[in-house]
């Protein structure tokens, strides 16, 4: 009844109005114009005028051996920290998800990668990869897995793993976060008949916690791609896209 | 009744080896992956006390010596920082509060209301979240230019608040929906208006979804680079992510000067999350898992 009048009014269009305008203006009108500048051969120049080329600029990169190499660093970058955050992430959350007096403790821990801003933890890598930075010390003089030390961000494999490694350590702790919550939604009844079922750990977790943080699940893997494409910061003060161009990401 | 028995069971007696093994095995997986978290920020601590003559030397020094506090004194004496920390700190504080006011406005109409679009603006914001911010970058530069948003923190702050509104609006939306609509009813029976049951009524009823609002578009606009870096050209106008990369990439890299300035930009990020930690995980539950 309350809903029928509600839906005559204007009160939810006046409640959206300031935000939605917003939204259109500087987000979704850009997205558009992006892609519209993507036909064209764009003058940033005042008063030039930019020529329609259609989809030159799209067969150009194409056949741009450069646009593929920072498209596969992408690709790279992606296959290479989201499968480990979603797991190692959900592995922590596990660990963490029984009440204990330590629990807020290890929680703000992992979660404090995440709160650091993208231009210090990226400077901070910097740091541990440089030639006698810590990274080098640990894997060569310590542990003696590496026979020399390694020149990591000079080349485009080893930049990669730094920037992946980066990539992962901070991200871990946000999706910790939310499937800590999400595992807090799942029913307790469950897992004790699933016990009395005789399940295993094992075979409880794949049975019922699994199915019921499904939701969490696809939110953060779709959360992690679109932050994947995004990466551009640790990109940037990690190499600079350097050795030679070797490290670009597509969106760079 | 048997499930009962069997978890009442163990406490009595002592506790099972299997038991144990796996709470050793737990704390021991814990402390290994908390100590890979922190030794990079204590490294970074450490360096932030080092003279730059020491840094990088072999082996690596955890506890400097000697010890300075000259790259504190230096970063907050020169270079402007804390301009630049003021900077940040209006950006990010007016960015969080207009935008979680702005979406929790949305969300509300979202989850108390039903109107024609509805489907098609949620559709709309959710294709906005999944739009590289990055992609964005040159036309909405091109939009600052037009609207004279250029070089000023009032512009830095509209693109912030853009920027945030999709994510905060999916999460405060999912979380007024899962609370029972009787109370706003019975609110409306009463002949409050809508602005009344939003303020008095929903938004302290979304507190916890508020806090994990807050906590994300505080973190975002406090770290934003990109956007920073291309829009503000005024050396007074930058914001701390800017500055701080900027420290870096004069001469040689002093990292002991880098370390302390890092350190004290993340000093308000700590703070804004330990007041809203405590309705952290509960704002997340019911909003961006149930959604």
């Amino acid at each position: 009844m309350t809903r029928q009048r509600a839906r005559a009014s204007a009160t939810p269009y006046l409640f959206l109005a300031p935000g939605f305008i917003l939204f259109l203006a500087v987000i979704i009108y850009p997205a558009i114009r992006a892609f519209q500048m993507s036909f064209f051969d764009w003058k940033i120049v005042p008063g030039a005028v930019s020529q329609f080329i259609g989809l030159d600029n799209y067969v150009r990169a194409f056949q741009d051996g450069h646009f593929w190499l920072s498209l596969s660093n992408s690709g790279i970058y992606m296959l290479a920290t989201v499968p480990p955050q979603i797991v190692i992430g959900l592995f922590i959350a596990m660990l963490l998800k029984r009440k204990s007096p330590t629990q807020p403790l290890f929680r703000v821990l992992f979660y404090l990668p995440v709160v650091t801003s993208w231009v210090v933890v990226s400077l901070l890598f910097k740091y541990l990869f440089a030639d006698s930075g810590l990274v080098n010390f640990t894997l060569h003089d310590f542990l003696h897995l590496m026979n020399r030390d390694v020149s990591w961000l000079s080349a485009r494999g080893t930049a990669l793993i730094a920037i992946c490694a980066l990539g992962v350590w901070k991200g871990i702790g946000w999706s910790m976060m939310i499937f800590l919550a999400a595992l807090q939604g799942v029913p307790e009844t469950l897992e004790e008949a699933a016990t009395m079922d005789g399940a295993n750990r094992w075979q409880r977790f794949r049975a019922v916690t699994l199915p019921a943080i499904s939701p969490a699940t696809v939110f953060i893997t779709v959360m992690l791609v679109i932050g994947g494409l995004n990466v551009f910061t640790s990109v940037l003060l990690l190499t600079g896209g350097g050795p030679g161009g070797q490290t670009d990401v597509v969106l760079s | 009744m048997t499930a009962q028995l069997q978890t009442a069971r163990p406490r009595g007696r002592a506790v099972p080896a299997s038991q144990t093994a796996a709470t050793t095995f737990r704390y021991a997986a814990l402390i290994v992956g908390a100590v890979v978290m922190i030794i990079p920020f204590l490294y970074m601590v450490s360096t932030s006390f080092t003279a730059q003559a020491y840094v990088l030397t072999l082996p690596p020094q955890f506890i400097p010596n000697p010890a300075t506090i000259a790259n504190y004194t230096q970063a907050l004496t020169t270079q402007d920082f804390l301009l630049y920390f003021a900077n940040s700190l209006i950006v990010a504080l007016a960015s969080t509060v207009l935008s979680v006011l702005i979406s929790s406005m949305m969300a509300f109409a979202f989850a108390r209301y039903d109107f024609a679009g509805k489907e098609i603006i949620f559709r709309v914001l959710l294709a906005g979240l999944t739009v590289p911010a990055v992609m964005l970058l040159i036309p909405q530069f091109l939009l600052a230019k037009d609207w004279h948003l250029l070089d000023s923190l009032p512009g830095l702050m509209v693109f912030y608040i853009a920027g945030s509104l999709a994510l905060n609006t999916f999460l405060l939306r999912g979380f007024l929906a899962s609370v029972p609509g009787e109370l706003d009813q019975a609110m409306q029976v009463d002949g409050a208006n809508a602005w009344t049951r939003y303020w008095r009524l929903a938004l302290p009823l979304a507190k916890p979804a508020i806090a994990t609002a807050t906590i994300f578009t505080f973190l975002a606009s406090w770290d934003e680079y990109p956007l920073a870096l291309t829009m503000i050209n005024n050396p007074d106008h930058r914001t701390l992510p800017v500055a701080i990369a900027a420290f870096q990439g004069q001469n040689a890299t002093q990292w002991g000067l880098v370390f302390a300035a890092s350190l004290i930009a993340i000093v308000p990020v700590i703070i804004v999350f330990l007041v809203f930690q405590r309705y952290f995980v509960q704002g997340l539950t019911s909003g961006a898992v149930k959604g």
